[in-house]
């Protein structure tokens, strides 16, 4: 259970972003889970929102996009979506694939309502 | 409402001291690895035999990291080369900040080989970079074969897959061919050795994969394989 961890640091990058929207409010995070990420993303919804609660960044959405694993096949370069229990290329069957992503961890965007725009970053 | 791109690590922090790291460990050539299992699957004692085959002039070091005691520290101290217990008092993984500060009062051109012997865990340790050259994830076959399936990230990250206990085999219903299978399915091309601590077999491909890790750097003799 290292999801806690995970969502002090999305947190720690929202204070940090805070910073450069004095006038805005940060409404939203993005972050980005690959499936090979090893990370669970109800888990890390749950300790967001945890953090969250009764800080000055409430109230603050997390937005998780789950990235599955991707691989190009070599033999006929097409990309495809390996299982668990079959990595071979779903296509022509070749067991000689390149993984290409799907190991993300990142932060992808925030959202910034920043009123009547006043002066921004 | 604006939305402002960010698209960099989530744990930038962690990256950014474990490649600092990374950077320390080539300028004084010292091969850093990171090995990682579930609790009780034999890390201590695979790093116990690995020790006692280097010679006493191999520059050699080790870090320990558990919860709570200092009890591995003190087994793998006895071979006479530097060990260092972290404990992270609740943390279920080391980060490179931990590696950062147990590395702080040692002399890394002293050391040729540091050995990382994480807490015991198949998830949290996956998302942590410790600057290490390659993860190895120890898998026993008292455990299950389909563990590669369902903890696929550990799997897929590390290089080498050692699994350990093999003397155990005729007691347990453990399909070896499977669980490599099932590695290489979820990380094809992952290398892999069979071993047993306690009856010696295949330490030697173990040593051996130890060995050419390290060619092209400073040479270290082991005494046997």
């Amino acid at each position: 259970m290292h999801e806690m961890g995970i969502a002090n640091s999305v947190l720690d990058s929202v204070r940090v972003e805070a910073l450069r929207f004095p006038d805005g409010h940060i409404c939203k995070v993005g972050v980005r889970i690959g499936e090979l990420a090893g990370v669970d993303p109800e888990a890390l919804s749950f300790c967001f929102e945890a953090l969250v609660r009764g800080t000055e960044f409430e109230p603050l959405a997390l937005e998780i996009e789950y990235r599955p694993r991707r691989h190009k096949c070599l033999s006929c370069q097409r990309m495809y979506q390996p299982s668990l229990e079959e990595i071979a290329c779903p296509h022509c069957g070749s067991a000689d694939s390149r993984f290409i992503d799907g190991d993300e961890l990142e932060l992808a965007y925030l959202e910034v309502d920043d009123g009547a725009r006043t002066a921004g970053a | 409402m604006e939305r402002v791109p960010l698209e960099r690590k989530v744990l930038s922090e962690n990256a950014r001291i474990a490649e600092d790291l990374r950077a320390r460990f080539a300028e004084h050539n010292t091969l850093c690895l990171n090995l990682i299992s579930s609790p009780g699957s034999g890390k201590t004692t695979l790093l116990e035999r690995t020790l006692e085959s280097f010679a006493p002039a191999d520059r050699v070091a080790v870090l320990t990291g558990d919860i709570q005691t200092e009890n591995d520290a003190r087994r793998l101290a006895r071979f006479g080369f530097p060990v260092k217990q972290i404990t992270t008092g609740g943390t279920c993984h080391l980060d490179a900040r931990m590696i950062e500060r147990a590395l702080a009062d040692w002399r890394l051109e002293e050391i040729d080989l540091l050995l990382v012997e994480n807490v015991g865990n198949l998830v949290c340790p996956s998302s942590y970079d410790l600057g290490e050259a390659a993860k190895i994830v120890v898998l026993s076959v008292t455990e299950g074969e389909d563990k590669p399936l369902k903890y696929p990230s550990i799997f897929f990250k590390s290089q080498l897959l050692v699994l350990n206990k093999t003397d155990l085999l005729p007691y347990v219903p453990f399909d070896i061919a499977a669980a490599e299978a099932n590695a290489r399915k979820t990380h094809p091309g992952m290398e892999i050795v069979r071993v047993s601590c306690m009856t010696r077999e295949g330490l030697s491909d173990w040593l051996g994969w130890l060995r050419a890790k390290r060619q092209g750097q400073a040479s270290l003799a082991t005494s046997s394989s």
